[in-house]
């Protein structure tokens, strides 16, 4: 620690290097997003509420928590699965599956949301198959909950995989020699090492699909009455030409950003709490 | 490491035999299902025409001038982006000082946030009622200009590349840059001859995810640009087309969206070869 504080001076650039990232951060994204508090505080209390609380926005907001938490609990079931297949097993094409887990990164949003759509749609691939058994998925929140789960999954393995990586196997490998089953293994030894980085992958999906816009609106449908309309649709609507209302739009962006931040402290807290920070 | 891991594909192989096939099973079958049946609609519904159709597509008028403001956006915000990287890594990495948590964790907020609140955040402040329009109108008009979109490109894509350098200068450590320094090397000469060096191979990693999503962005700059041919980005341009639900529009959206997936999918690549080399030079210097 103290050669640190000592290198502080000896490595030149710390002022121009911290100006520059101060300088840039603020001007990117600090005072935008504060801009936007800046002028919903200026909205009285009574209206800013009367805004918030009208039925199709409470809903809106519902049916993105309610459909990102359930895309977020399937990703990260199946992501830490996938993780696991990935890092703990060899079979033919590993590295090839590895890299497919890379899509959704590959795939813009909105192509995304055009792409799920024709794909579930009557005529397309999924579509087909599944009217064959009664079950339409365009226009529901099913459809909803897919998108979210499209573009969620990367996030989720990709934050498992290193820390099962960096798992030592001997611990597991001396349970089993003891007697332990393989259902204990991994509730005892496993599960405890990559709770954290599950919950990091769990967080980042929920606050991504929280606030996701170009993949869901297109299969969604963004019917208030079917529950299908998101909450960036209600703000990019208010924003939209010809009904512009700033007011609506920066008291909801205000209550989806807290929302944002409350899951980024979160997260960052049970990782410092874990120690398990990556920088 | 490797032996270790070796060693437990062996034990688990004898006792785990029916586990492994079943979440092998899953693993493909949920890969299959919902990653690549999206990526083969796009490639199928490209191609299904024929190429002299894809590439009628691609030679449309909108199509050109959209792709050519995606790069030009990609590119300015790859170019601002990659010198506040490289400054906030160093920054955070180099020196140890009070209130850094809290700079990595602002860096870290246009990931968990929502693409239309950025689009509002600016034009809250630079928008013909924003607060700081008079200083800057003579370069910045929202929401009719391209500065808009490059403006709400850089802020999505600002955590890349410092989030692909810092681990890797961190696990480097300080004591070489410290070294130099105490031997009167020039902050410069430091930056030059041994940081770069260290990091070139995550920063092009860095830089390729930074440009993949630039490309791809659409909900932040669908609100910031307004004029079809002349602001639109390839996402508006597949949206525009798509939205019209005519047949052959729709066909020419998946034309560009396959355009747009061709970009991504080669950049993803050299993300993938920088980041093979850089495990590779790890494992060679752990067996060194």
């Amino acid at each position: 620690m103290n050669d640190y504080k000592e290198s502080k001076r000896l490595i030149p650039g710390f002022s121009l290097t911290l100006g520059i990232t101060i300088s840039m951060l603020s001007v990117i994204v600090i005072i935008p997003l504060l801009s936007i508090f800046r002028y919903a505080l200026k909205i009285a209390p009574v209206d800013f509420l009367n805004i918030i609380l009208q039925q199709n926005i409470r809903r809106a907001f519902w049916t993105s928590i309610v459909q990102s938490l359930i895309a977020a609990g399937i990703n990260s079931l199946f992501g830490t699965i996938i993780a696991w297949v990935l890092v703990r097993y060899t079979f033919r094409f590993k590295r090839f599956f590895d890299c497919l887990i890379d899509i959704p990164l590959a795939m813009p949003t909105a192509v995304a949301g055009i792409t799920l759509s024709k794909l579930y749609s009557d005529q397309g691939w999924l579509g087909r198959l599944l009217g064959a058994f009664g079950i339409h998925v365009p226009y529901t929140k099913a459809g909803l909950t897919i998108a979210l789960i499209f573009v969620g999954i990367p996030f989720v393995v990709r934050v498992i995989q290193p820390v099962l990586q960096g798992l030592n196997s001997q611990y597991e490998e001396a349970a089993q020699l003891l007697g332990a089953n393989k259902i204990t293994v991994f509730r005892k030894i496993i599960f405890p090492e990559i709770r954290a980085a599950v919950f990091t992958g769990f967080s980042l999906a929920f606050a991504r699909g929280l606030g996701e816009y170009g993949s869901v609106i297109y299969i969604s449908g963004n019917s208030d009455k079917n529950g299908t309309k998101v909450i960036s649709y209600v703000i990019m609507q208010k924003l939209n030409a010809g009904a512009i209302d700033y007011e609506g739009a920066s008291a909801i962006a205000l209550v989806l950003l807290v929302l944002s931040f409350f899951i980024l402290l979160v997260t960052n807290l049970i990782q410092i709490r874990n120690n398990k920070r990556n920088y | 490491m490797a032996g270790n891991e070796e060693l437990g594909n062996i034990v688990r192989k004898k006792h785990f035999d029916a586990g492994r096939a079943l979440l092998i099973c899953i693993s493909v079958l949920f890969i299959g299902s919902m990653l690549v049946l999206p990526l083969g609609t796009v490639i199928y519904n490209a191609l299904r025409n024929g190429w002299k159709v894809l590439f009628s597509a691609w030679r449309a008028p909108y199509t050109i001038s959209a792709l050519k403001v995606t790069l030009y956006v990609a590119l300015v915000s790859l170019c601002v982006n990659t010198v506040f990287g490289i400054a906030a890594a160093w920054c955070l990495t180099k020196y140890d000082f009070r209130g850094k948590q809290i700079l990595l964790s602002m860096i870290d907020i246009p990931l968990s946030c929502s693409p239309v609140i950025v689009a509002l955040g600016y034009i809250m402040m630079f928008g013909r009622m924003g607060w700081a329009a008079p200083m800057v109108d003579w370069i910045i008009q929202l929401p009719y200009s391209i500065n808009g979109v490059i403006l709400a490109t850089i802020f999505v894509t600002f955590p890349f590349v410092v989030r692909e350098i810092v681990p890797v200068l961190n696990a480097i450590g300080r004591e070489e840059e410290t070294a130099a320094a105490q031997m009167g090397a020039g902050g410069a000469a430091i930056f030059l001859k041994i940081t770069m060096p260290n990091m070139k191979w995550a920063l092009l990693s860095g830089m390729s995810m930074c440009t993949a999503r630039a490309l791809g962005e659409f909900g932040a700059v669908f609100a910031l640009a307004r004029s079809r041919g002349e602001t639109f980005t390839l996402p508006l341009e597949v949206d525009a087309l798509y939205m019209t639900g005519r047949k052959d529009s729709v066909a020419m959206a998946f034309a560009a969206a396959f355009l747009l997936i061709l970009l991504d999918v080669t950049i993803l690549a050299v993300k993938n070869i920088a980041e093979y080399i850089t495990k590779k030079k790890k494992v060679d210097e752990a067996f060194e």
